[in-house]
């Protein structure tokens, strides 16, 4: 609307050529304020209704990322067992350095049935540990992949700090060649080539579903719609942290499936961009607002010095 | 040294000449003008060197332990708590305390208060070694430590805090070597160096001023990344980073009241007659400054609170904890100053000063590890980290000693300069 009214104003004022020159700036501004993110991003929907914790995916991640072999082998389900999880405070397992995804069992009275849910890099749209990371060694690519350079890293582990998913894990093993272990969508075998990621191919239920974020978001309200006793009406990652390419569907609320519903919903970088925008102005202002200062301070012995004409002490 | 310094009439050195007329060469000024056999057996004498000693022998090999067979073998480092106390205490704890350097500068060379002069360059130096063992606690925790400068040359991530905190941490070092080397250049005598730096003096004061600002903050601003990890009372997106810088500075001022105190007491040789006369009415001068931060640094507290609407957390057991970091840390010494200043009791100002050291420290460590994660479980620093931290903080008071013998920090130099 208010675009309209400038349009035809500008129309008026200025003929064709300043119409032409307004339109042109509006279209860059537009497109500059509606960039959303890769329109064309890829991601994953989770439905924890079909999942049955087989722990496929966990088996193709790790041939796939050439990890180590696990001490128990994939088709051992006691895994799942909480005194087994090894996590704290009942938490269940997590990511580490020898897997990029992990399923977890939970175990609610009001279904019939255990839940499980996988879970590994959610690859946000505005990724913390990306915009949090001094070297650049993240980067978004437009298939929506977050991915990794292990050749600039130098260790810091502000990434983990900042990840609100628990996600980058380091390898707390190594002291020569220690670096960030995390998901990176099988980007550079899979996904560049427009393939589903390891664990997708390898799900026997069709819990995961492989395809354009955009899409994923109708496919999930569609199921939600068709079957709402089936469903919480929230798809996990539409907003959280800003949006993430990997979503999630489930039947129960979804902090009882172990997700952290706290998550802000916006990016995290939102939170750091009060401190980031004083920046320009300290370095700009204080000089001459201490400067001036300074002037002021020592006017009285500047006078003095101007008098007797003496040095310093 | 005490000893020696009473008994013979030429030292503490304090000048280019002997009482003889002959010069002081450099290796007689490193021995402090005592033979050899002499200095060793000051050295051995002395009963804190026996515990240095100690200290090393038990922490060295750890940190080549950690050097050798990764983090993992002595922190309880974790993907979940990827901070220890290597960063807790020593990067986010020292940094504060070393914001002395910029306080002092801008007071004695900025406002002209010349009154200050005399604990001036200790502030300098206090400044200076802080920072500089905040790197050195880093590249103990950095997973690649050889890799320190990719962030100013090999690969720039200028939109992060934490490229502003290491660009800024190194711009501010070297403005510190800077400001600390007018001292050296009067003890080795090289005169057109310390003209130099004089004459760029207020624009190293100016830059001190701006990089100091800047990274104070940008280390609270960098908890504002976990912003749903950290407790939502130490957590404030928009006062984090002033709350930050506002503790650097009563932090700062009362660690530079905590080493004049100290060196009165165990360095009153090394002292001159200007330092020790005026300490007392400069101690309550810092602690007029610092109990002024305390009250707008409880100010902002007060209104990050107001601001997210989280009274209702200081009624949990978390609220209490928070009040009571509060409390002592900033409440009680920031009432002991007062007094302090009003009574002329500079004794109260130094106890007021440790307590006001402690709790900036504490406060760190509040933010970095205990209201971090505050949902999960608590994370205890493995015994070896502890040692590794207790090590390199031995290290530190030992150069921070060597300096201060050598010198002119607590005294003027009587020479030439």
């Amino acid at each position: 609307m208010k675009n309209k009214i400038i349009n035809r104003r500008s129309f008026i004022k200025g003929g064709f050529g300043g119409t032409a020159a307004t339109v042109l700036s509006l279209k860059s501004a537009r497109a500059a304020g509606d960039f959303d993110h890769y329109p064309d991003s890829m991601g994953v929907i989770v439905d924890l209704n079909r999942c049955v914790g087989c722990r496929s995916c966990e088996a193709a991640c790790n041939k796939e990322q050439g990890l180590p072999e696990p001490e128990k082998p994939f088709n051992d389900y006691s895994v799942f067992d909480a005194h087994e999880s090894g996590g704290h405070g009942g938490a269940g397992r997590r990511t580490d350095e020898t897997r990029y995804t992990v399923v977890n069992k939970y175990e609610l009275p009001e279904i019939d049935h255990p839940l499980y849910r996988k879970s590994q890099c959610n690859h946000c749209l505005e990724p913390a540990c990306l915009t949090s990371c001094f070297v650049n060694a993240y980067t978004k690519t437009p298939e929506g992949a977050v991915i990794y350079n292990a050749d600039v890293c130098v260790g810091c582990r502000t990434c983990m700090i900042a990840c609100p998913f628990y996600i980058p894990t380091f390898k707390y093993s190594s002291a020569f060649s220690p670096r960030i272990m995390k998901c990176i969508f099988c980007y550079d075998t899979r996904l560049k080539e427009g393939r589903p990621p390891a664990c997708v191919e390898a799900c026997p239920q069709e819990a995961l579903t492989f395809g354009k974020r955009v899409d994923l978001l109708e496919i999930g309200r569609k199921r939600i719609r068709q079957n709402p006793g089936g469903y919480v009406n929230h798809i996990y990652g539409e907003n959280e942290a800003g949006g993430t390419a990997w979503m999630y569907l489930s039947p129960v609320d979804f902090g009882e499936a172990g997700f952290d519903v706290h998550v802000p919903h916006e990016p995290v970088i939102n939170f750091v961009r009060d401190f980031l925008s004083i920046v320009p102005m300290v370095l700009v202002i204080w000089p001459a607002l201490f400067a001036g200062f300074h002037l002021l301070a020592n006017r009285k012995e500047q006078n003095k010095h101007h008098h007797i004409d003496g040095g310093e002490e | 040294m005490k000893l020696f310094a009473s008994e013979k009439q030429e030292i503490p050195i304090s000048d280019h000449f002997k009482p003889d007329g002959s010069r002081w060469t450099l290796k007689e000024k490193l021995l402090l003008g005592l033979s050899f056999d002499d200095y060793r057996k000051q050295l051995v004498r002395n009963p804190l060197n026996w515990l240095i000693l100690i200290i090393f022998a038990i922490g060295v090999p750890i940190i080549v332990e950690r050097f050798v067979f990764g983090l993992g073998s002595v922190t309880h480092g974790s993907n979940d708590y990827p901070w220890g106390l290597f960063l807790a205490f020593g990067l986010f704890g020292m940094v504060p305390l070393s914001a002395s350097g910029f306080m002092l500068g801008t007071t004695v060379e900025l406002f002209g208060r010349k009154d200050f002069h005399p604990i001036e360059r200790l502030a300098l130096l206090n400044g200076l070694l802080g920072y500089f063992f905040a790197v050195i606690y880093l590249q103990v925790d950095l997973g690649m430590p050889w890799r320190l400068p990719y962030p100013m040359v090999v690969s720039l991530g200028p939109a992060a805090v934490l490229f502003l905190v290491a660009w800024h941490v190194a711009t501010y070092l070297s403005v510190q070597i800077a400001e600390v080397l007018p001292s050296f250049f009067e003890w080795i005598g090289w005169l057109k160096g310390k003209r130099m730096i004089r004459s760029m003096v207020l624009c190293l004061t100016i830059a001190g001023i701006i990089l100091s600002t800047l990274h104070q903050g940008a280390l609270g601003a960098l908890f504002t990344y976990p912003a749903g990890k950290l407790h939502p009372l130490w957590m404030s997106a928009n006062f984090l980073w002033i709350q930050f810088l506002c503790s650097a500075v009563f932090g700062g001022l009362s660690m530079l009241i905590i080493v004049s105190t100290l060196s009165k007491w165990f360095l009153a040789w090394r002292c001159d007659n200007q330092f020790l006369d005026s300490l007392d009415k400069l101690t309550l001068g810092l602690a007029k400054g610092a109990a002024f931060a305390m009250i707008t640094y409880l100010g902002i507290k007060f209104m990050a609170i107001a601001h997210d609407k989280e009274w209702v957390y200081l009624f949990t057991g978390w609220g209490q904890y928070y009040l009571l970091e509060l409390t002592i840390g900033v409440v009680i010494p920031m009432m002991l100053f007062a007094f302090a200043v009003r009574n002329g009791n500079a004794q109260m100002a130094r106890v007021a000063a440790f307590i006001s050291v402690f709790g900036v420290l504490w406060n760190r460590i509040n933010t970095a590890l205990i209201g971090f994660n505050w949902h999960m479980y608590q994370e205890i620093p493995h015994w070896k980290e502890v040692a590794i931290t207790i090590t390199i903080f031995t290290l530190y008071l030992a150069t921070y000693r060597f300096i201060l013998y050598r010198l002119p920090i607590l005294y003027a130099w009587k020479g030439e300069k």
